[in-house]
């Protein structure tokens, strides 16, 4: 049976179909053609499409589709509470506006049509009512640490990754760059930081190990086994088996620990995929070799797979969200900065190149 | 009435053809035409009500300062210009 995944580029947002074997795919469909696609989501509870777009000079937008790409009708967006004062026009000018759409999740089985969004500057936020409304999740936003945050790529903190449990909706675990891992366990009435363990090496050392300044790129937990979790994180990668109350660092992955993706197998917590890269500025392959990681055994060991990927000398990153598994586990795909775009159909042991010619890849997404 | 012309650029993405509406200040009229095109907001001014850091309105051919309460004075003949700023990319 063949798949279909939704593929948000600086350009437009682009839908590719597979053939039976998963080893060959086409591109089906484009959409926004010309304008950035921050983040996609294909809601499985009621096969609702969602595509955040940065306008740039036009501001953040989002767009939802009731019929699968065919149609898109503009819903509402995000906003920030404003603190506008028209009385002594004294307004404060460092006030928040939605930045960039930089997450959005579907909040659970058992919430139909409710969704959750994290933005940059650092506002997680929530609709009933299929995207149409939001509001900011205040108890969040008000929490007294979140001064401390900082930007991680961009002038300002955001919030990239959102695991909603599937055993319980109320339970959420976000991932902040730069803010650390927060949890809720009472659908966001109150909120607590879970990234004891984490380390940042760059900071200075009494700092290094502060939960609330610690850079996850990328936070994953399995759906079988919610309470393993996975981090990309600046420093390296992370893993938890404790629903994030600690984490371990895992050290000397070769040929590198850097990098901004991970995706966990849906029902094997102990197998993940990263796609490294030279530490901290630099943001290339280690020698221009571009490969992707996997470990099995929870993160003891690590293979390097290159099998179809470039033998020449590549310069491809993939962001944060460039990598998904499909819901069997065996199926992943992965966009890079480079504009290529690879899948297999046997967890990496194979890659098929499906296109070259890309815009810069932020996202992808299996239709699952 | 000041008229009110919006770049070609937007309108690919939002309705806003050109208007002329009431109003004495840059504010004051881009708030009447929001009035009856409340979406087009959004893509002029940010969460807070500012024009957007990467946009520009120029009055009668006069980029305005005013970028947070827009109170520059238009008169009954002018042309308030709605524009991307190069800033942007």
């Amino acid at each position: 049976m063949s798949l279909t995944a939704l593929v948000a580029t600086r350009k437009g947002l682009f839908t590719f179909t597979s053939t039976d074997d998963h080893t060959q795919w086409t591109m089906t469909s484009s959409a926004f053609l010309g304008v950035s696609v921050s983040m996609v989501l294909a809601d499985h509870r009621d096969n609702r499409w969602y595509a955040a777009l940065n306008h740039g000079h036009f501001g953040v937008k989002l767009h939802r589709s009731d019929d699968q790409g065919t149609s898109w009708q503009e819903i509402g967006t995000p906003h920030y509470p404003s603190t506008r004062n028209d009385d002594d026009n004294n307004n404060d000018n460092d006030a928040d506006s939605t930045d960039l759409i930089w997450t959005l999740e579907a909040a659970g089985n058992d919430r139909p049509g409710v969704l959750w969004a994290g933005t940059i500057p650092g506002g997680l936020f929530y609709s009933d009512d299929c995207g149409d409304s939001w509001q900011l999740n205040a108890s969040l936003w008000e929490r007294e640490e979140r001064s401390q945050w900082m930007g991680g790529g961009y002038d300002k903190p955001g919030i990239h990754s959102i695991c909603v449990d599937p055993r319980d909706s109320n339970h959420l675990t976000l991932g902040v760059s730069c803010g650390g891992v927060w949890a809720s366990a009472d659908g966001g009435v109150s909120w607590a930081n879970k990234a004891k363990g984490m380390r940042a090496a760059f900071m200075p050392p009494e700092k290094q190990f502060d939960p609330n300044i610690q850079d996850p790129h990328r936070v994953v937990n399995c759906a079988a086994s919610p309470d393993v979790f996975w981090a990309q994180h600046h420093n390296g990668i992370f893993h938890s088996r404790d629903d994030a109350q600690t984490w371990q660092e895992i050290e000397n992955v070769a040929p590198s620990g850097f990098g901004f993706a991970v995706a966990v197998h849906p029902n094997d917590p102990n197998l993940a995929w990263f796609v490294p890269g030279v530490k901290d500025e630099c943001r290339i392959p280690v020698e221009a070799q571009f490969v992707v990681t996997r470990t099995r055994d929870g993160g003891n060991t690590y293979e390097i797979l290159k099998a179809g990927l470039p033998t020449e000398q590549a310069y491809d990153l993939v962001y944060r969200h460039g990598l998904d598994v499909d819901a069997s586990g065996d199926c992943l795909l992965m966009g890079s900065t480079t504009g290529n775009l690879w899948a297999t159909a046997d967890q990496g042991d194979q890659w098929h190149c499906i296109s070259n010619y890309l815009p810069p890849v932020y996202c992808v997404r299996f239709i699952k | 009435m000041p008229r009110v012309v919006f770049t070609e650029n937007l309108n690919r993405h939002v309705n806003c053809p050109t208007q002329q509406v009431k109003g004495n200040t840059v504010r004051e009229a881009l708030d009447a035409v929001f009035a009856q095109n409340v979406t087009l907001r959004g893509y002029v001014l940010d969460d807070q009500g500012r024009l957007r850091k990467h946009m520009l309105v120029a009055v009668d051919g006069n980029i305005i300062h005013d970028r947070d309460a827009m109170s520059d004075v238009v008169k009954e003949t002018s042309e308030i210009y709605v524009a991307q700023a190069l800033s942007g990319g």
